[in-house]
């Protein structure tokens, strides 16, 4: 039993370190640090840099370009590039498309999707929710009909994140509406220059453009892009949730910003003195912090006890509320740290933007949005609620 | 003991509450925030026809006279329709101010309370400055004698109705003296520069700057370096004003979030019928009924003339609601699902008016603290 680092890991850790330092774009630093809003570019320059080191695919197996690396390595990894300023890689493509492929495609997907997955070239979407299927994933709507080699798609799919930035989308689509709604689904890989696909953007409450709905209007795909059997697709769309579920938990991330808060909270000012000296304050800092320490240990212990198995169980429900959880409070501590700063709506590049050079730290600039847009952590990946319900019946047996 | 309104406040309700209706929609409402100004002239003399102007303002000095209670019925409605239009800012808080400020000097309080009172002037309270978070009595805004008057300088920040004020009221520190005083300025004068902005509630603000701003002796509104117990006042009433805007905004979006849960059908049944969120649902309303009680209690102790027993109920309230707020607001987000975090409805709006009235003049833990202080140092 030991929570320190080894001196292999330490060495790892230090490569990760000096690698970002040479290879992240200040100026994306920078913007991640400050809590802009990303460009499709400012995402991909720090894809490409990682895929000519071959650090891309990390958790994916050796056999299909990945890194290799065990639970620790992937936490050291994402603690020291997020505390860089490293953006989040777009989790779509590597994390939840390319699993199921690896495991359910043939070897035509395989060859043809991962590299470019790897790459960076094709940037993917999640095409799972419908307007009338939210939580109940598995009564949605959108129609494939089989028309000789081909399926003819028409429906909608709705918050389609970064959508508007997409390549391909993979799509869960009704191919039966015989015997239970779960053995009627088909798991779609789509090309989105295909004719008949129209994105829409959604505005979310911060303003912001960050999710679509997407249109099908009788879209021609061919059947080879089907992963796995017809009406299969059910079984490969709860391997991927669980999937994205571990990745939401967002530990580094979460380390970097309770870093940074806390920096904060010791340059701002209230009544003339720094916030930190606030007891009420200072304990939600370290309330948030233990929390945040107990999250990280247990995501180490599940990562650890899935090394073996290739797919997460259950427990991944449980870092994905804590994590989202954690999140939230985190947005929420830095609007509070925000004070009067907090009520002003400040757009980048806005010419109507209020004077902001009093603000003791650019962190402030946008806390208020960033907390209003992280209530959507609760509700995305299954709300918080479904979460509840996984455990109650797969951890709890109740 | 007596809960019920009069007359004359139930009737204040309905009109407002026919405004509401008639003239103050989702969709109306759309056009007001997408307006240059963010706000609209035309509302506001509808809302100075019903006697809102008038309301906080004495009989004597051309008002209705209005109590606390009317002025907690005027922004209970206000919160229920998210209405954009600066009352708080324009309103209640200058009137509070130059009520408690000017005291016997009729002359003063009467000149200014006129333009108040007809809707004309709009008035904003320019307080709140950097670094200095919720801190009431922290002025560094500088009024340096000079002749026979003054010369401020100095920086205020999210100042609520900044943005179209016709006349500040700047706190401001003599050097010297222990207190701030108060100061009436055109904002057009000299040296005064507005930085306007949309608020993150879309209602608007404005950060403001005074360079070298010369006023008269006769801009001093009250004593001088006697300013202090004026601005807590102020403050506390705007506190009230917001718990009760609160209220009706919370109530509202209780209410919006309800119906959904009775209309959103998933695994083939309403989402009301799962007990997780019946039992949500059950803790919002607690909030809202225990913000409603302390709202009241807010409202009825604002002219407690012991300031001690003023600051405690004002900032329990505050505490309490500001809570509520929190709960209530994030709740019915996330109860709707994705569909709450989306601009186009209005859940994510109450929502955000929510969350910046738990933050504006003290956030809970500010409140929390104040009523602590008040504990501590009672005889
Ligand atoms: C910002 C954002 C990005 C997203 N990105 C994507 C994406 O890229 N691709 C994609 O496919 N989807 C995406 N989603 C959709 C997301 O997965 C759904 O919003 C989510 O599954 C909830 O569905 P819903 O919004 O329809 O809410 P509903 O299912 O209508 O749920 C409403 C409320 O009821 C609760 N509820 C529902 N059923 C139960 C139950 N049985 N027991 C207890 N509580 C229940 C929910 O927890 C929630 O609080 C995104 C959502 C958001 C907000």
């Amino acid at each position: 039993m030991d929570l320190r680092y080894s001196p292999e890991q330490q060495i790892f850790e230090k490569e990760v370190r000096e690698f970002t330092r040479e290879n992240l774009d200040p100026n994306v630093a920078r913007k991640v640090l400050e809590g802009c809003r990303l460009e499709r570019e400012d995402f991909l320059s720090w894809h490409r840099a990682l895929h000519k080191k071959g650090w891309v695919g990390v958790g994916w197996p050796k056999e299909f370009g990945g890194t290799g690396w065990d639970a620790t390595q992937q936490h050291i990894f994402d603690e020291v590039t997020a505390d860089a300023g490293a953006p989040q890689l777009i989790p779509f493509g590597l994390r939840m498309v390319a699993p199921v492929i690896m495991n359910f495609g043939n070897k035509a997907q395989q060859d043809y999707h991962l590299p470019k997955i790897l790459s960076g070239e094709n940037w993917w979407c999640q095409g799972y929710s419908e307007p009338g299927s939210g939580s109940d994933l598995a009564s949605l709507k959108c129609k494939a009909e089989r028309v000789g080699d081909h399926y003819i798609v028409n429906g909608q799919k709705t918050w389609t994140t970064l959508g508007q930035h997409a390549d391909w989308i993979f799509c869960l689509v009704r191919t039966s509406s015989d015997g239970r709604q779960q053995e009627g689904i088909s798991f779609l890989l789509i090309d989105m220059k295909t004719p008949g696909i129209t994105v829409r953007p959604i505005i979310m409450l911060d303003q912001e453009h960050e999710v679509n709905e997407v249109w099908f209007d009788d879209v021609k795909v061919p059947v080879e892009n089907r992963v796995g059997e017809e009406n299969k697709g059910w079984t490969y769309a709860k391997f991927l949730l669980s999937h994205e579920r571990t990745g939401i938990a967002g530990v580094g991330r979460c380390k970097r910003i309770v870093k940074r808060l806390q920096n904060v909270a010791k340059k701002a000012l209230a009544n003339g003195k720094p916030l930190i000296e606030d007891v009420r304050f200072r304990d939600r800092l370290a309330q948030v912090e233990i929390d945040l320490r107990a999250l990280e240990i247990t995501l180490l212990r599940v990562l650890d006890a899935e090394r073996e198995k290739r797919q997460p169980g259950p427990e991944a429900s449980l870092l994905k509320i804590k994590g989202s959880e954690i999140q939230q409070v985190l947005t929420e501590l830095t609007m509070m740290a925000a004070g009067p700063a907090a009520l002003p709506y400040v757009r980048e590049g806005d010419n109507g933007a209020p004077d902001v050079e009093w603000l003791s730290d650019e962190a402030f600039r946008y806390a208020t949005g960033h907390y209003f847009n992280f209530r959507k952590t609760s509700i995305y990946g299954g709300s918080n609620e479904i979460q509840r319900n996984i455990i109650t019946q797969l951890v709890l047996g109740l | 003991m007596n809960f019920s309104l009069t007359e004359e406040q139930t009737a204040l309700k309905d009109s407002i509450g026919k405004f509401l209706e008639r003239d103050y929609t989702f969709d109306d409402r759309w056009k007001v925030i997408r307006s240059p100004e963010g706000w609209s002239r035309e509302h506001w003399n509808q809302l100075a026809e019903i006697g809102l102007m008038a309301l906080p303002v004495a009989e004597a000095d051309g008002g209705l006279g209005g109590g606390v209670v009317d002025t907690m019925v005027v922004m209970e409605q206000i919160g229920k329709g998210l209405v954009l239009e600066p009352y708080l800012g324009c309103v209640v808080l200058p009137a509070a101010l130059i009520k408690a400020a000017a005291g016997t000097e009729e002359a003063q309080r009467t000149s200014l309370s006129e333009g108040l009172a007809s809707g004309e002037t709009l008035y904003a309270f320019a307080h709140t400055e950097p670094g200095q978070r919720y801190e009431r009595a922290s002025v560094a805004l500088a009024a340096t004698p000079q002749g026979d008057g003054y010369v401020l300088s100095g920086k205020k920040i999210s100042v609520l109705g900044g943005d179209c004020a016709d006349v500040l009221i700047v706190s401001a520190k003599v050097p010297g003296d222990t207190e701030a005083s108060l100061f009436v300025v055109p904002a057009t004068a000299a040296g005064v520069t507005r930085h306007a902005y949309p608020m993150q509630d879309a209602q608007r603000g404005a950060d403001i700057q005074f360079s070298n701003v010369t006023v008269g002796a006769d801009a001093l509104l009250g004593a001088r370096g006697k300013a202090q117990a004026a601005i807590d006042y102020a403050l506390d009433v705007a506190c009230a004003a917001l718990c009760a805007e609160a209220v009706g905004a919370m109530t509202e979006l209780q209410k919006i979030t309800i119906e959904y849960l009775k209309t959103r059908k998933q695994f083939g049944r309403a989402l009301g019928t799962n007990q997780a969120l019946q039992h949500r649902a059950v803790d919002m309303l607690m909030h809202v009924e225990m913000s409603r009680s302390m709202a009241l209690e807010a409202a009825v102790s604002v002219d407690n003339p012991d300031a001690a027993a003023r600051a405690k109920a004002i900032s329990g309230a505050k505490t309490l609601v500001s809570q509520a707020c929190r709960f209530v607001g994030q709740n019915a987000v996330q109860l709707h699902g994705g569909i709450g975090v989306t601009h186009e409805l209005n859940t994510s709006h109450y929502f955000k008016r929510l969350t910046m009235i738990s933050v504006t003049f003290g956030d809970g833990d500010w409140h929390l603290a104040r009523y602590g202080d008040a504990l501590l140092h009672a005889a």
